[in-house]
């Protein structure tokens, strides 16, 4: 049992907002499972707590009740300082809004993750520059969001994610803005992670062509798991 | 993490020139305002005091009749003898100078000046704080037999002699003929804003019989050797002149002893209050200063908020974006106070020499403005911060 403990088990998640006669029950009890090395695709209508259940598995907002663990560590009783230093060395987030500093260069974005985990300047620089080309963003290092593109952003973005090589990667609807094309190039490279470098990822999507990408997808409806497949296209 | 925190610090700065240029801004023209104000005040405030010491130390004036101007001329004048009974009676009288004077034109050569003509003794250059620039005063015996001799002050020697030595040179006032044996060193104007250096100072008796005509004293300068017993005697001074004149109990003293503190007090008691009223004046830009800055800080929360959730998803911890944003802060507004601290000094300097007074380092007006201003930038920079780095990661990442 130990040896097989999963990356992420969550165990009867509820999540509530508000209080009384105006309490919403985003989440009605969320069981789910998921190995290292896996792409798991999270869809469902608006509404029926996909995206609530990402921030609760990135520790960006806290379940009413139920359990999560991480790698065998119960979140749940984790401090607010403690649940950020998960978020510094296991995690990495992409949004939908990109969310990059704004009048901040590429290469600066991409740093901002090391310096909060103390890398000295140079291997500092070196990761950052690193992690752009990889994202095929070389020579755009000192550009700032708003002299780039929306794809170009969110490669920024997965640059800024993957830089710490952390253990899951986080997609809430990383293709929500983009066109067709772009969406298909930040997919590719988001799977070319999972292929390469066996990162495991999560992503949201109401997308089935970007769900296509996934090697399981699971499908929210009314604040419950209703289906939970393992895509045939892709091994 | 200090130094990492610091370079996320500096570089937030950088990223927002302008916001932070708008902050430093309102800091360093309200640390300016409050600093200049303040210290040409002081300055203003010194230059009368000093003035007011050249008029002589620790001296009491007396004179016939209780006021200024009409009115007085009723009063009977004093006479030798109450000079003498002053000097004898009167312990703490240190220097006793009786005093006449009069107008006159003062002639050399082809120069001619009208200036006053002060007629008095010895004691008459101490009392009045006066120093000699060259030659001598009056001896006792040009004393006793009421000489021709006369010491001039600076604008009387500009006036008639120019370039030329005015020593031994003689001088004519009305119709007789005066040898000039000593120059005063220049005082400058007087706290009230008359030029003190337009004297032609002579012995008592010369002005009594040449000048005025008449054995009467003006008023009589009494200068106390130290300042604790300045009340006594000007105490004792009234008695004694009340009893010489005559004068009984029911009735007021015809005479006035004046102490020039009082004058003293008066002008440096007004000088103070515009030094405050100026005080309040740049203190209130200070404010606006301070509110400016809160406007720009509470205007740019929306996207700090967006920045805080930003920095708190990618692993930051709160007390590192608190630590952050406390540095950019303090770091804006020390740079403030302290470019307000430099441009106020350059300001009163400039501005002390075109008024003409003296330029007087205050290190407690300087730091008062420094920490207030430090005190705004931080409170208004860091607490907004506070709230939005105690939010859940993805509400502050959500807030529009």
């Amino acid at each position: 049992m130990r040896c097989f403990s999963p990356l992420i088990r969550l165990a009867g998640i509820t999540k509530t907002y508000g209080h009384g006669q105006a309490a919403f029950q985003a989440l009605k009890g969320i069981d789910l499972t998921i190995e290292s090395g896996d792409f798991v695709a999270v869809m469902g209508p608006s509404g029926s707590g996909k995206s609530t259940t990402m921030n609760i598995l990135g520790c960006l907002d806290t379940p009413s009740c139920g359990s999560y663990q991480f790698q065998g560590l119960q979140v749940e009783n984790l401090t607010r300082n403690q649940r950020a230093l998960l978020r510094r060395h296991f995690l990495g987030f992409v949004f939908q809004g990109f969310n990059l500093l704004p009048r901040t260069t590429a290469l600066e974005n991409v740093e901002l993750p090391l310096i909060y985990r103390g890398e000295p300047a140079a291997r500092r620089h070196t990761a950052a520059r690193h992690a752009l080309q990889q994202v095929g963003l070389e020579g755009w290092e000192h550009h700032t969001p708003a002299e780039l593109s929306g794809g170009q952003q969110q490669r920024v973005a997965i640059a800024r994610a993957m830089v710490t090589r952390p253990e899951v990667l986080l997609a809430d609807e990383p293709t929500g803005n983009l066109d067709t094309r772009t969406s298909q190039e930040i997919m590719e490279l988001i799977s070319r992670f999972n292929r390469e470098q066996g990162l495991t990822v999560l992503m949201v999507t109401h997308e089935p062509d970007m769900a296509h990408y996934a090697k399981r997808v699971v499908r929210f409806v009314d604040g419950r798991v209703d289906q939970d497949l393992r895509n045939a296209e892709v091994t | 993490m200090w130094w990492n925190t610091l370079l996320l610090a500096l570089r937030a700065i950088r990223r927002n020139l302008m916001r932070s240029f708008l902050t430093v801004l309102g800091i360093v023209i309200g640390v300016a305002a409050v600093i200049t104000m303040v210290t040409l005040g002081n300055g203003a405030t010194r230059s009368v005091s000093e003035q007011i010491a050249s008029m002589g130390s620790n001296l009491l004036m007396v004179m016939p009749g209780q006021r200024f101007g009409p009115g007085s001329e009723g009063a009977a004048k004093f006479k030798s003898a109450d000079v003498e009974a002053i000097r004898n009676q009167i312990g703490g009288a240190w220097r006793v100078a009786p005093v006449v004077n009069k107008t006159a034109v003062a002639v050399y050569q082809a120069e001619n000046w009208s200036t006053v003509v002060y007629g008095s003794n010895e004691d008459y250059f101490q009392a009045g704080n006066w120093e000699l620039a060259a030659g001598r005063t009056f001896s006792e015996a040009e004393q006793r037999s009421g000489k021709a001799v006369c010491v001039i002050g600076e604008t009387v020697r500009e006036k008639l002699f120019g370039g030329q030595n005015p020593i031994g040179a003689d001088i004519r006032i009305k119709q007789f003929s005066c040898q000039v044996i000593g120059l005063l060193k220049p005082k400058g104007q007087s706290a009230m804003g008359n030029d003190q250096d337009d004297v032609v100072v002579m012995p008592l008796r010369t002005v009594q019989r040449r000048l005025a005509g008449s054995q009467d004293i003006g008023r009589i300068m009494v200068s106390v050797r130290d300042e604790a017993s300045i009340d006594t005697v000007q105490r004792q001074l009234t008695l004694l002149l009340r009893e010489r004149r005559n004068i009984s109990e029911s009735e007021d003293d015809d005479f006035k002893v004046m102490d020039t503190r009082q004058i003293a007090e008066t002008l440096t008691s007004t000088t103070k209050i515009l030094t405050m009223l100026l005080g309040a004046v740049a203190a209130v830009s200070l404010l606006v200063g301070g509110i400016g800055i809160m406007n720009i800080m509470l205007v740019s929360v929306t996207e700090r908020t967006r920045e805080i959730g930003i920095r708190l998803a990618i692993g930051a911890l709160e007390r590192e974006v608190l630590l952050q944003f406390l540095i950019e802060a303090v770091v804006l507004s020390s740079l403030g106070g302290l470019t307000g601290i430099v441009l106020a000094t350059t300001a009163s300097l400039a501005l002390a020499r075109l008024m003409g007074i003296p330029y007087l380092f205050d290190p407690g007006i300087n730091l008062l403005a420094f920490f207030f201003s430090a005190a705004i930038g931080v409170i208004f920079g860091f607490f907004p911060a506070r709230r939005a780095a105690g939010l859940d990661p993805i509400d502050a990442l959500r807030h529009e």
